[in-house]
């Protein structure tokens, strides 16, 4: 072990009340997240949910259910993501120029540098890996089974426990908030920055050991994924009927499997180095720091394309549902998403083009980057074929797919610049590259939002409030521009990433419209609230039959809304690539199912609960240099998997008859919902629900 | 694949009655889904290697011939080559039913496991003495994080055999034992291709 700087003690390792920061900004967080924390285990205790949240959330081993609570965590994470860029925004704003005025001990604006450092840092851990991940993970885990016609993933038991390994890695990132600090060093921890020597503190620690630890958890929800669509899939659907959704779910989960590897190889060297003193990355005695460049970007890109691809499938099964048409290209489809994923592997060195590799490697990474822009642009021609001589209706999720598109085109166009070595020369490392990536993950954001709205009645069996939906789309629209139509423009002129000062008083007018942007952004964020408030409100009026949309394609909406523990009752036999089209115009979108049977799923347990807050005291025991609680806890986990491996009775019957009464229930409400819609002419469309 | 069940006419082929998924297949193509991912770390720790395998990242210590010996590597791989036949035993046992012979099979693979891990640890204890450690230089570092992930792999295969052993003496073969002992194979088998390549790339070129 590596002897650090500062006290250290058996008991505590690092950890004293020296490491609570002394911050206004970092109480006022805290005050916030505590009132916030006493409510909501108020709200828990004075309702008496505890027992419901123990049985029917925590424990439980149901996909959908775990999907949710993934989708949680992002958006919760999200929201922390955008506060940050709320403050690096305002900052920017602020200290522009020498006469710019200082606050709060700042010498310009109201953050001090390292202060700031961090917050550039946690924004992009979070948002790539804490909150974007999590929730396209959580999406996949609801829609992937239902639409395969499972009745449940290959390893439920296994998505518990990524799950709950996703929610140590976004708790230590909380935690680090108010006990010690976060990395200073961006979220891509370039070394020698990251080694112990310049940053001897906690947050790269924190950084490390949140992102190793929740990687593990992705990379068996990757494997989940890929073996529940390789062999659960419903009988009668071959790979040529597969949902273009869960294509993209398989190639992205195949990125995942193999690239989260490289990530943990990465901070493993990383962590290496810091803990046992070797030298992998350091600056001297033979140590490379290229070399986490490569390993890092390795993950990195193909990470970019892990989070696009479920987007697209989003959009590729929006698009079709609204334009009321089957998707233009579907082969085309599937070919572009796996030829994506297979570029994403060759293109890694495009994130440091001027690191000095040489003409020849630059062109052959700048070449491949320019070749991801086919399969991309197959993409965008098909959906916009597939709106042409459609009938698109503009509800809400249609809107973010539509935006998502443009996105896509403002992003992939700059993205086919910076694939240029000479340009990429002159504006690496500007704000224009910022600009790009976040015009790409914003494809992601619209994606996910679209998705969101679309799939939720499939999920709670009620609609969201399309007004308020509405408003939240063009807020968040509007805030986009403001921000990063700027952002460009001051990139072009050689702003440079990660300031926390501005020597050039000549960009405060940018920084100024860029923080009306993340007013319109917050703005944006009401209305989501209020959007979920008023429609839990009004949920008995916005109830939906089992095709929410009235023109839903595939399987998913063939079962009830919200889609019962079992997902069917009889594993449906799939015909056609739009299974459900196939059935409204064979007329037998309402034929009533021949009988129930008992179904076999797993039993609840908790035990990957305890995994994860033993996972959580490992992190927090690795990051303060707690040995004995790191030791105790480790042990702990392996005892307790091989504990588990004894257990044979994992898996329950649910009764033919409590099936009956479920469905019945289910399809009595789904129909009181469809006749209430008859007055607006989609009745047509809808299952023909009224089959007692 | 499953039949169609009591279906009424009318509604031939819209749903299947008891449809069931193979659990072991369903378990073990997974379990292989896995192995890939495991595959990448040992692939990033080898390009890591690699890089790192030359004179000026040896910081002016020892490299290759001074360390490895060939000789005793040799022992390793005999050891680890005949703890794979011994589980080759436990298959052809599962295959026939015998649950001592499944049994004895793990015994003797886990056995010369541990010799194959004792030989590992015996190395380094060598090498640690004579000053030659992780801390030395960029080079030693790859090198102990190569070897070690592989004998870290070792340590936990045997982790797993001895689970193993008493499961099958406790439960016999059920669906979750027989599928637990194929992942293993998979498992124990890749991990002694790993060290053919470990064999290969650093202590044969380690002394060229």
């Amino acid at each position: 072990m590596v002897n650090v700087q500062g006290p250290w003690s058996p008991l505590l390792g690092r950890l004293s009340l020296g490491a609570i920061p002394n911050n206004p900004i970092i109480l006022g967080a805290f005050i916030f997240s505590a009132v916030l924390g006493v409510l909501l285990v108020g709200y828990v205790t004075y309702a008496d949910k505890w027992g419901v949240l123990w049985r029917e959330w925590f424990t439980t081993v149901d996909h959908k259910k775990i999907g949710v609570m993934y989708i949680v965590i992002g958006l919760v994470m999200l929201f922390r993501g955008f506060i940050d860029a709320l403050m690096m925004r305002t900052q920017q704003m602020l200290a522009d120029g020498p006469h710019s005025p200082g606050f709060l001990g700042a010498a310009h604006g109201y953050l001090v540098p390292y202060h700031f450092d961090q917050i550039y840092s946690a924004h992009g851990t979070i948002m790539i890996l804490f909150a974007a991940t999590p929730i396209l993970v959580g999406l996949m885990n609801v829609i992937v089974p239902i639409q395969i016609g499972a009745r449940d993933m290959a390893f439920p038991y296994l998505n518990a426990v990524g799950l709950w390994l996703t929610a140590v890695g976004a708790a230590l990132i909380m935690i680090s908030l108010f006990l010690g600090d976060f990395s200073h060093a961006g979220w891509v921890g370039l070394t020698p920055l990251t080694e112990l020597a310049y940053s001897p503190g906690v947050g790269t620690d924190y950084w490390m050991w949140a992102i190793q630890i929740s990687s593990v958890g992705t990379t068996l929800g990757a494997a989940n994924l890929i073996a529940t669509i390789v062999k659960m899939r419903a009988p009668g659907m071959t790979w040529s009927k597969l949902p273009i959704f869960t294509w993209t779910a398989l190639s992205t989960n195949i990125i995942a499997l193999t690239s989260f590897p490289v990530l943990a190889v990465a901070l493993g060297l990383l962590g290496v180095d810091r803990y046992f003193g070797t030298h992998f990355f350091t600056a001297g005695l033979g140590g490379n720091l290229m070399l986490y460049s490569d390993l890092f970007w390795i993950w990195g890109h193909p990470e970019v394309y892990f989070v696009i691809l479920p987007a697209f499938g989003m959009m590729s099964e929006i698009i079709p549902t609204f334009a009321e048409k089957a998707l233009f290209g579907y082969v085309t489809m599937v070919a572009a998403s796996f030829a994506i994923a297979g570029v994403s592997w060759s293109v890694w060195l495009h994130h440091f083009f001027t690191m000095g590799a040489g003409p020849r490697v630059n062109t052959f990474f700048s070449i491949a980057t320019m070749v991801v822009g086919i399969p991309t642009g197959v993409k965008v021609f098909n959906w916009a074929f597939t709106i042409f001589r459609g009938r698109s209706r503009f509800e809400t999720p249609m809107m973010w797919a539509i935006g998502a598109l443009f996105m896509l085109l403002l992003g992939g166009l700059t993205g086919m610049m910076l694939a240029m070595p000479p340009i990429n020369y002159s504006v690496h490392n500007s704000v224009f590259v910022v600009a790009h990536f976040h015009t790409m993950l914003m494809v992601v954001v619209y994606g996910i939002m679209g998705a969101v709205s679309y799939w939720f009645p499939k999920v709670f069996g009620f609609k969201l409030n399309e007004r308020l939906g509405k408003r939240f789309f063009w807020y968040f629209t509007a805030g986009t521009i403001m921000v990063f139509i700027p952002m460009y423009t001051s990139g072009f002129m050689g702003m440079t990433r990660r300031l926390d000062y501005l020597a050039n008083p000549a960009l405060m007018p940018f920084e100024v419209a860029e923080e009306v942007g993340i007013g319109l952004y917050l703005i944006s964020i009401v209305y989501f609230v209020l959007q979920l408030y008023v429609s839990i409100r009004d949920r008995v009026a916005n109830r939906v039959g089992a095709d929410a949309w009235g023109t839903g394609r595939t399987l998913e909406w063939l079962t009830p809304s919200p889609v019962p523990f079992y997902n069917f009752a009889l594993t449906p036999r799939v015909h056609a690539r739009d299974e459900l089209v196939w059935r409204r115009e064979q007329g037998l979108e309402g034929a009533a199912l021949p009988g129930y049977e008992d179904i076999l799923l797993p039993r609840n347990t908790p035990v990957p609960l305890l995994i994860g807050a033993l996972a959580l005291a490992l992190g927090f025991g690795l990051v303060w240099r707690i040995w004995w609680l790191t030791d105790v806890s480790l042990l702990a986990i392996v005892l307790t998997v091989i504990a588990r491996s004894f257990v044979q009775d994992t898996d329950m019957v649910v009764k033919a008859s409590e099936v009956e009464k479920i469905e019945q229930r289910l399809r009595a409400r789904g129909a009181g919902a469809a006749s209430a819609e008859g007055g607006r002419g989609v009745e047509i469309l809808r299952p023909s629900a009224s089959r007692p | 694949m499953a039949t169609g069940g009591d279906i009424t006419a009318g509604q031939a082929g819209l749903w299947e009655t008891h449809h069931h998924h193979d659990t072991i297949s369903t378990r073990t193509f997974g379990f292989w889904l896995y192995m890939l991912s495991d595959a990448m770390i040992f692939a990033g720790l080898f390009a890591a290697y690699v890089v790192l395998d030359h004179g000026y990242n040896a910081a002016g210590g020892p490299m290759g011939a001074a360390l490895v010996h060939p000789g005793s590597a040799y022992a390793q791989t005999l050891a680890v080559f005949t703890s794979v036949l011994a589980y080759g035993g436990v298959m052809v046992a599962l295959k026939r039913g015998s649950r001592g012979g499944v049994l004895a099979g793990l015994l003797v693979a886990a056995a010369l496991g541990a010799v194959f891990l004792g030989l590992e640890v015996h190395d380094f204890i060598a090498l640690f003495q004579a000053g030659i450690v992780p801390q030395r230089s960029g080079y030693l570092s790859a090198f102990f994080a190569l070897v070690m992930t592989h004998g870290i792999h070792m340590a936990f295969g045997l982790i797993w055999m001895l689970t193993m052993f008493f499961q099958v003496a406790a439960q016999g073969f059920t669906d979750k034992t027989v599928y637990r002992l194929l992942n293993l194979k998979v498992f124990w088998h890749f991990q002694a291709v790993i060290w053919v390549l470990v064999f290969t790339f650093v202590y044969m070129r380690g002394v060229l």
